[in-house]
């Protein structure tokens, strides 16, 4: 469970990230986060594991302070909490294998890492998560030898690994194309149904949004706007997001958005 | 579990390359007599050393401006003069213009010999041909220029638009003509950028020209450093120091408004 | 239309300026040069120098007592080599400390680990030689200092470079596992960094084999001071031999780390 107790964000050059959110997001729930770009969606997420600090209010994840956790706690936390991006993020000199491998460095002390001292149980625990994504065949590969749809199902791979509960996903989807886009979102919704992860993602596209989660909140200059189930979102509610109704509006212009 | 299952599967690879550095470092231990207590055996000798240099002695100043100037116009004069050898040569060395393989392939080889002969070395060389003085250090800088800014000026021949080329021989141009008019506008600016960039490098190096007798302020480092004088030494380091930033910032400047 | 005129005559405008101005600097550096060296040059001696370097000195090239060609060769790549491997090894904890990513929290110590880097590269390698050489006496091993010291300025901020400019995603995707500093370093940055840094210090290898054949001439090994001492006595057989071995040993080594060079990529 992540709730979000009156949190507020400041950027130092005075721009505002986020303004006294206050939510609580169940576990298992396939959450998906809409809004324009800057409207405080990465900001958001980022705030769950502290990649970025929050200026005011307080973040728990399963009963726990990010907020007020010192190194070593927030450590354990992040262990728990999967991340994917965009942009992949993975060590693309370094082997599928490596990269899946190290989303157990949590749990490891930095010299058994350092030599890459790894237990029997981490290998198998990374070819069971390879296999789930159907990458098996790829384990002593480079990872800049594949395509992207590929390195985002490994970085999906490293978050399994980790054992997380929770997933947090920053536009996983926004340089694929949309058939790859399709899969990867289905692999997502599949995590979340069989293993009873909670899934947050953040996306452009509101179609795959109502497409594929069970709730959906909606930012607007740091605020939350909306937050309910895809069904409640219609045209007024997208207006009040966006600043105008673009499931209305021609195929297209979604992109923009 | 097997080892060629793990993140160790290629440590045979690794292990090679360990193996090959670790015997490359103990034969040139072994033969250049490397023995690292000397160092801290030999400390105070470092902090004597340090003593008079860390207490320059400024009043000495006036004595070096003559000398950096002359350096300076050393780097100038011989920068020009290379630039001014390695453009033509430059069209030389690629098939672009010429469209002769061999005649690049003998220039090419050429540059590679001029590129490999250490300056000082080339510098001690034109001593003993031309005798000790400034012009000799001019004319090391114009060769050393000349071997390094004709490889850069070469490869951005080999990357220019081929469009005015066909252009100019469709209307029947020659290929002077051709190197003149549709080659040299499209690598006038970048040849400008090398030049400074030469510049830059010439400044550092003729500081130390002096050394072997080619002119310039290394002639008092020289003399400074053989007679143990450390608080001058500190002077004409600093003063190096502030022209080559000076040099630097000028010229970064100058090839920032080129680009 | 009009201002785009105007602006391309103020252009043109700007390119002869900078022409002329570029013109007046080499002439007048040209008169203030001091043209009484030319008096000492004499076409005869000349002449000399050019018939000694045609006929190399093919005896000095080995003879198995060490003061040979084959041999000084290769012990001034010796000095570049262990130099080389001297300045890799300390520019590393170097560029801990200047890379400025790395201390977000406080970014003063990056800047005195520049400007550390920045004065040990002010230095020019030849000033090192000679204070080594007093240090620890003539020798190969003063050219090894002068050149590991010299050189860890020069890799040292090229290290920290690469650093400041490598991708921070798989930093981030690390830090959000749980990673702690170091395995964030050896996971994320070190199989980044190592191709590029591997290539600095191949490429500084190949500059050093230069310098290491230069700094013989202040007693710092290497085939520098039989260089200097056959110029003195005017043995131009003996002065073309040695560059022709300097030539072809440099020119192997750039060869051979441009195949390396390239393997790493």
């Amino acid at each position: 469970m992540i709730t979000f107790e009156h949190v507020s964000k400041i950027y130092s050059n005075g721009v505002r990230g986020l303004q006294d959110v206050n939510l609580t997001i169940g576990n298992g729930e396939f959450v998906s986060i809409i809004g324009l770009s800057g409207a405080g969606k990465s900001t958001f997420l980022r705030s769950i594991n502290r990649l970025n600090d929050i200026t005011e209010g307080e973040v728990c994840v399963n009963g726990r302070s990010v907020t007020k956790a010192g190194k070593k706690e927030l450590r354990a936390i992040r262990r728990r909490i999967g991340m994917i991006s965009q942009n992949f993020n993975l060590v693309k000199r370094s082997t599928v294998q490596k990269n899946v491998l190290s989303g157990r460095l949590g749990y490891y002390s930095t010299w058994k890492s350092i030599l890459g001292i790894f237990s029997k149980e981490d290998y198998e625990l990374a070819n069971d998560a390879l296999e789930r994504v159907g990458l098996l065949d790829k384990l002593h590969s480079r990872s800049d030898e594949l395509s992207g749809g590929q390195q985002q199902r490994v970085s999906i791979a490293r978050t399994l690994v980790q054992q997380a509960d929770i997933i947090l996903a920053d536009e996983p989807v926004a340089s694929l194309d949309p058939i790859t886009t399709q899969k990867i979102m289905q692999d997502l919704k599949q995590i979340n149904q069989t293993m009873g992860k909670t899934v947050i993602v953040n996306i452009h596209s509101v179609q795959l949004a109502k497409q594929f989660s069970s709730r959906i909140i909606g930012f607007k200059s740091g605020c939350v706007v909306f937050d309910g189930t895809p069904e409640k979102l219609g045209g007024k509610e997208l207006t009040e997001i966006y600043g105008r109704n673009i499931l209305e509006e021609k195929e297209g212009a979604q992109d923009e958005a | 579990m097997r080892l060629k299952d793990t993140v160790h599967f290629n440590w045979y690879k690794h292990l090679f390359i360990a193996v090959i550095i670790a015997i490359c470092l103990v034969a040139s231990a072994g033969v250049t007599g490397a023995d690292f207590t000397e160092v801290f055996g030999n400390a105070e000798q470092m902090s004597i050393f340090m003593a008079r240099f860390l207490q320059p002695d400024f009043a000495y100043i006036p004595n070096i401006i003559g000398p950096m100037i002359s350096t300076l116009q050393m780097s100038v004069v011989g920068t020009a003069i290379g630039v001014a050898f390695a453009v033509p040569v430059a069209f030389l060395a690629t098939t672009t213009v010429t469209g002769n393989q061999v005649l690049t392939t003998v220039v090419r080889f050429f540059l590679d010999i001029v590129r490999t002969i250490p300056n000082l070395l080339l510098a001690a060389l034109m001593v003993a041909i031309m005798g000790i003085g400034e012009l000799t250090g001019v004319l090391t800088i114009a060769v050393f220029t000349f071997g390094m800014v004709s490889q850069l000026i070469y490869e951005a021949i080999e990357t220019v638009d081929e469009g005015p080329i066909e252009a100019a021989e469709s209307v029947g141009a020659n290929k002077v003509q051709i190197a003149f008019w549709s080659v040299a506008p499209q690598i006038m600016s970048q040849v400008a950028g090398y030049t400074l960039y030469a510049l830059e490098v010439n400044v550092r190096a003729s500081t130390v020209l002096g050394y072997v007798g080619a002119g310039g302020i290394g002639v008092i480092l020289n003399s400074s450093l053989a007679l143990l004088q450390y608080s001058r030494v500190s002077v004409i380091i600093l003063m190096i120091l502030v022209v080559v930033a000076i040099v630097d910032g000028v010229s970064e400047a100058a090839r920032r408004r080129l680009s | 239309m009009m201002g785009a005129e105007r602006a391309m005559n103020n252009r043109k405008w700007k390119t002869w300026a900078a022409a002329i101005v570029t013109a007046a600097v080499i002439l007048v550096s040209a008169a203030g040069i001091d043209y009484s060296g030319l008096e000492y040059f004499s076409a005869s001696m000349a002449g000399e120098v050019f018939k000694g370097l045609t006929r190399p000195d093919w005896g000095f090239f080995y003879d198995g007592s060490g003061e040979d060609l084959v041999s000084l060769l290769l012990l001034t790549v010796g000095i570049a080599f262990l130099g080389t491997a001297i300045a890799t090894v300390l520019a590393l904890p170097f560029t801990l400390i200047s890379s400025s990513n790395l201390w977000r929290t406080c970014p003063w110590v990056a800047k005195i680990g520049k400007f550390i880097l920045n004065v040990l590269r002010a230095f020019p390698e030849l000033v090192y030689a000679i204070i080594f050489v007093r240090m620890v006496g003539p020798g190969p091993f003063a050219g090894v200092l002068a050149i590991g010291v010299h050189q860890i300025g020069m890799l040292g901020k090229l290290y920290t470079e690469e650093m400041e400019a490598m991708d921070e995603g798989p930093v981030e995707a690390m830090t959000a596992v749980g990673a702690g500093f170091w395995q964030n370093m050896f996971f994320a940055r070190v199989p980044q960094l190592m191709p590029i840094y591997s290539s600095l210090s191949l490429n500084h290898f190949e500059i050093a084999v230069r310098s290491a054949s230069t700094l013989g001439l202040v007693g710092a090994g290497g085939i520098g001071a039989p260089l200097i001492f056959a110029i003195q006595a005017r043995k131009w057989d003996r002065v073309s031999i040695i560059l022709i071995g300097v030539v072809i040993a440099v020119f192997a080594i750039d060869t051979l780390a441009g195949v390396i060079r390239k393997k790493l990529r």
